[in-house]
């Protein structure tokens, strides 16, 4: 009689009345009695006629499921201007206090948003996202979603901390990287109900005089085909 | 308080019993229902409502089922519900809030839905979301959801009032906090309602923004001598008590969250009223600062000093590392070798000479130090460096001011306080602008307005004493002794008065015999006497004794059983006999060579009349102990970083005599002067014991005060003459706007463009005979200024300038004070 027997029976005692305790699995005949001690076996030998699920990973990478939670991006406008407000709803939603934004005011010369705000800095930190999605959620301008970029591994802590630059999501075809100011006479309700659907002559313009290195420029763009065709 | 505010506890106070909610009350006769709801812990949604202001019931939003009884006695119920924030109660009234009337919860759910109409969603964006009443306050009684489907109204935003407060229009309830705030708290009516209806607006009377569509106001626009709308010193607070986020300020605008600050209490370092606020931090860096509610000093309200200057802590130039000159260079090095050098030097430049006497050191604090770092500078002097050359007062300063403030200051503990002033029945201003030098003291004299007879003895009104209805005593600078002496009878009158107070400001030391005459006049009419200094340190340097002919508690340097009494108390040997010399005094000693170290803190050469450059190269050794790299720091030998008020702790002495201790808000690394100075003190052997605020506030506790035959005697000091200014002269009036080109306003460039535009200000009789129409120029041996010329109604012969505002750097450019005779030419 072991040690917790003991407890068993004195607790047993103390209540006044037996403890019955019955299995509810189907008594064995005595075939399977005998059978018992190598049933086991039986899992593994089935399995050997199965299709096998193992994923060859890193060798082979199969697509996830279309919604599932993987790396964030900071999404764009169709003519190129950041959807990011820099509102920080989403640091607030993050149950893990992983992500860090500071924002601040877009200017004439610096038009990074539609609207007054922006995002300045943002980062997210993968060291501590559960990626749960709350942040997508919480987000007013639909700027932050989630891919399906899942290899986020890496050798330092540093390097596990995304900033703006590495979420933002790739200039489209026909973007214009931001800063450049608004399509003239639109207003940042517009571009949320999404009526603006693409870059104007203005801004093409503004980018010519301010940087004229903008690599999406068309020109520019057109010259770096040119150079790789 | 609200215009029914409650009576003092001492007086018998009848009360009112009523009931609410089902609880019944007792409250003071004449308390509004929404306090009385308050009291028992019933919370009803407002947004007008600010106990500080008057009722306005602008808002609705606080709408509560009344009954109270009729003639005969019944109960009768209103038929409609109340604005529980405007109605005050009653025996036997019945209130029934949301939780206990349907009606009333539909009501408020009315209210809200109709405030919220052309609210714009802007939540994300607003300043205000996460700390705001409305959105707070939708989120509790509102509807879920909103029945208006039409297009929301909309304003060009934000219409900046001024470069510091931008007013988003279309997210405004009208709920008017920010126009009974600038009308009744600050006087400063910039801003009010605009149009009727759907289209009504706060705004200023700026046609063009408004788009009055030929619609002008009947009366004249209210514009200051800027020309600029909302120039007010207070504005900051309508940004604070704004219910939504209609206001904010530019300095904060989209800069962070409510949830990633960090609020620690503080203590305003801009003046001597020893404001308390609150520090919202985020990773080591101020955001923000807003007032704190400290019902004996501030009330709820700061000036925008106090808001908004605090970026001058975090410029680039800010020093973290301590400098050593090496081969002409100042060069970081590490603290134990800064120190080494630091003591090296001092005794090498002190040093007894082959021949001749050796020289000494002398010490200059700034008023901008705290208590504690004001005694361990005032130690150090006495104790190490063997001399009683220390002095605090970076401006004009002289010895019968220093006589004053041994007498009747130092060590009297509190005296005047915050409630005497704005009980005194008459306030006498010497050398004291109240607006522009008193800051918060300004908003408790005019809580007063036309319960108070103000008097103010200066060349002109003033804009903050034309708020006050001051009557003007008009007064050329350094005649305040005459024109106190020669006090028209019914001023003297008014003065009888019991609680009347004669406000001195610091300006008096730059008029001999002004404190004189003042304590004269007090003691002829029994007013009280309160000396109201500019900068946060200068009371507590007065207490700690770092002053020439001062030592801690109010004892005289001159007196031997004071010095006694200290020299034990310090466990040193004896004092320093030798009578000290004043900042200016000190400087010209170090000009001629007669001091060879000087330990500098917390000034800004700009401040003083003397040529700090030229005293400063004169000197072998200098260590500086700054915050941020300055013009005395850049000429120093060696130079030791020392922390911001709001990375260490320490206490301020208000002017009331007041302590106002804070805690570190921001921990860094960086050190307070008073232990920079310990570790100095160590190095040149010596034990100063100001380690830690504890140790020297024991020590300070352990002095006390003065004992009889240990104070200085009270100034005797006579009258100066009139001064007669020569053909092309004038007597120079200056003084510091609260706004200015202050050290500690650096880096702050929309607080600077609410400042007033630097003018010259002379009367049309002296413009006349000097020849000035537009512009001005004033000159004197060193420099001049030239600035435009605004005719004002003041003395004949005297010629105002702003002490350190743009354009105008009256010490350093001028090298004189107030009273000085300058040359004026006009030009086109």
């Amino acid at each position: 009689m072991s040690e917790s027997d003991e407890v068993w029976k004195v607790n047993r005692e103390r209540d006044g009345k037996r403890e019955t305790f019955e299995s509810n699995f189907k008594k064995k005949g005595p075939i399977g009695e005998a059978f018992a001690p190598v049933a086991g076996f039986g899992v593994s030998l089935r399995n050997f006629f199965r299709p096998t699920v193992t994923e060859q990973y890193p060798k082979v990478k199969n697509p996830t499921a279309p919604r599932y939670h993987g790396r964030h991006q900071l999404n764009r406008y169709a003519d190129g201007l950041e959807k990011c407000i820099g509102c920080e709803l989403c640091a607030w939603a993050c149950p893990a206090d992983a992500i860090y934004v500071e924002a601040d005011s877009n200017t004439p010369d610096h038009q990074v948003s539609p609207g007054e705000r922006y995002g300045r800095v943002y980062q997210i930190n993968y060291l501590r996202c559960i990626f749960c999605g709350l942040c997508i959620e919480a987000c007013p301008t639909r700027a932050l979603t989630m891919t399906n970029d899942y290899e986020l591994a890496g050798p330092t802590r540093e390097g596990l901390i995304y900033e703006k630059q590495d979420l933002l999501a790739p200039m489209g075809e026909d973007m214009l990287a931001a800063p450049h100011p608004m399509v003239p006479g639109t207003t940042d309700g517009d571009y949320y109900r999404g009526d603006v659907t693409q870059v104007v002559d203005a801004q093409i313009e503004w980018v010519r005089e301010n940087r004229p290195e903008e690599p999406t420029l068309p020109e520019n763009r057109d010259a770096k085909e040119a150079s790789r065709g | 308080m609200t215009a029914t505010a409650d009576k003092p506890a001492a007086e018998a106070v009848e009360t009112v019993t009523l009931t609410i909610d089902g609880t019944e009350v007792t409250v003071p006769k004449g308390t509004l229902i929404i306090r009385a709801a308050e009291q028992i812990g019933i919370e009803i949604p407002r947004f007008c409502d600010h106990p500080a202001l008057k009722p306005a019931g602008a808002c609705r939003q606080c709408l509560v089922d009344v009954a109270s009884p009729g003639p005969d006695g019944n109960l009768r119920a209103f038929p409609k519900p109340q604005a529980s924030c405007t109605m005050t109660v009653t025996n036997g009234m019945v209130v029934n809030t949301q939780h206990t009337s349907e009606e009333a919860d539909r009501a408020q759910k009315g209210v809200m839905e109709l405030l919220l109409i052309n609210h714009p969603l802007d939540c994300p964006v607003c300043d205000k979301g996460g700390e705001c009443p409305l959105q707070n306050q939708a989120m509790s009684h509102g509807r879920p959801e909103s029945r208006f489907v039409d297009v929301k109204r909309v304003f060009e935003k934000p219409l900046a009032l001024s470069s510091e407060i931008l007013l988003d229009r279309e997210r405004c309830v009208l709920c008017q906090r920010c126009t009974r705030f600038s009308k009744e708290i600050a006087g400063d009516a910039f801003i009010d309602l605009q149009n009727r209806g759907a289209q009504q607006q706060i705004g200023t009377f700026d046609e063009d923004v408004l788009d009055f569509d030929g619609y002008r106001p009947v009366g004249a626009a209210a514009e200051d001598e800027a020309g600029k709308a909302f120039s007010s010193y207070y504005s900051g607070n309508t940004v604070q008590i704004c219910p939504v986020g209609a206001l904010t300020s530019a300095a904060y605008r989209f800069r962070s969250r409510p949830f990633d600050l960090v609020s620690s209490p503080a203590i305003s370092e801009h003046d001597s009223s020893g404001s308390a606020i609150r520090i919202d931090h985020r990773r080591g860096k101020i955001l923000r600062r807003l007032a704190d509610n400290d019902p004996v000093v501030n009330e709820d309200w700061i000036t925008d000093k106090d808001r908004f200057a605090f970026a001058w802590q975090n410029l680039d130039d800010r020093l973290a590392r301590p400098l050593v000159r090496k081969d002409g260079e100042l060069v970081e090095v590490s603290w134990p070798e800064a120190l080494a050098a630091a003591a090296a030097g001092i005794r090498a430049a002190t040093a007894e000479p082959e021949e001749g006497d050796a020289r000494t050191a002398g010490v200059l604090v700034g008023g901008r130090v705290t208590l504690e770092d004001a005694y361990a500078y005032a130690k150090l002097a006495r104790t190490v460096l063997g001399t009683n050359d220390v002095d605090s007062r970076a401006r004009a300063a002289s010895d019968e001011e220093q006589a004053f403030l041994g007498s009747a200051v130092a060590g009297t503990g509190m005296g005047v306080t915050f409630g005497d002033l704005e009980k005194a029945p008459t306030v006498l201003m010497v050398g004291f602008e109240p607006e522009d030098e008193g800051g918060v003291v300004f908003l408790r004299l005019r809580k007063s307005l036309g319960r108070q007879q103000v008097l103010t003895v200066a060349p002109f009104l003033s804009r903050g004493a034309e708020k006050l209805a001051a009557t003007l005593v008009p007064t050329a600078p350094g005649q305040e002794a005459a024109a106190l002496s020669g006090l028209a009878d019914d001023a003297r009158e008014a003065l009888s008065q019991p609680g009347a107070v004669i406000v001195l400001g610091e300006r008096v030391a730059e008029s001999a015999g002004g404190f004189t005459a003042a304590q004269e006049l007090a003691a002829a009419t029994g007013a009280r006497l309160a000396w109201i200094p500019r900068r946060a340190g200068e009371r507590g340097a007065v207490e700690a004794g770092a002053l020439p002919g001062l030592l801690p508690g109010g004892r005289a340097a001159s007196s031997k059983a004071a010095r006694a009494a200290v020299a034990e108390a310090w466990g040193v040997d004896s004092l320093p006999e030798k009578p000290g010399r004043d900042t200016a005094g000190i400087l010209a000693a170090a000009a001629a060579g007669e001091i060879g170290a000087l330990v500098v803190g917390g000034v800004s050469a700009s401040d003083l009349a003397a040529d700090v450059p030229a005293a400063l190269d004169a000197v072998d050794f200098v260590v500086s102990l700054e915050v941020r790299r300055s013009d005395i720091a850049s000429r120093a030998d060696v130079v030791l970083p020392v922390a911001p008020p709001s990375e260490k702790s320490g206490t301020f002495v208000n002017w009331e005599g007041r302590l106002r201790s804070f805690a570190t808000a921001i921990r860094t690394d960086a050190m307070s002067d008073h232990r920079v100075l310990d570790l100095l003190a160590r190095e040149l052997g010596a034990a100063l014991g100001t380690g830690t605020v504890e140790a020297v506030n024991s020590e300070l506790a352990a002095l006390g005060a003065a004992g009889t035959g240990e104070r200085a005697a009270a100034p005797k000091a006579k009258a100066a003459k009139p001064a007669k200014p020569a053909k092309g002269q004038a007597a120079l009036a200056t003084w510091h706007q609260l706004v200015d080109e202050g050290a500690l306003q650096a880096g702050e460039p929309y607080l600077a463009g609410t400042g007033r535009v630097a003018v010259a200000r002379l009367s049309q009789a002296t413009a006349d005979a000097l020849g000035v129409a537009r512009t001005v120029t004033v000159a004197s041996e060193r420099g001049a200024i030239e600035l435009p010329a605004v005719v004002t109604d003041m003395v004949d012969g005297v010629i105002w300038l702003p002490l350190k505002s743009p354009g105008s750097w009256v010490a350093r450019d001028l090298g004189a004070s107030a009273g000085a005779t300058v040359s004026v030419k006009g030009a086109e």
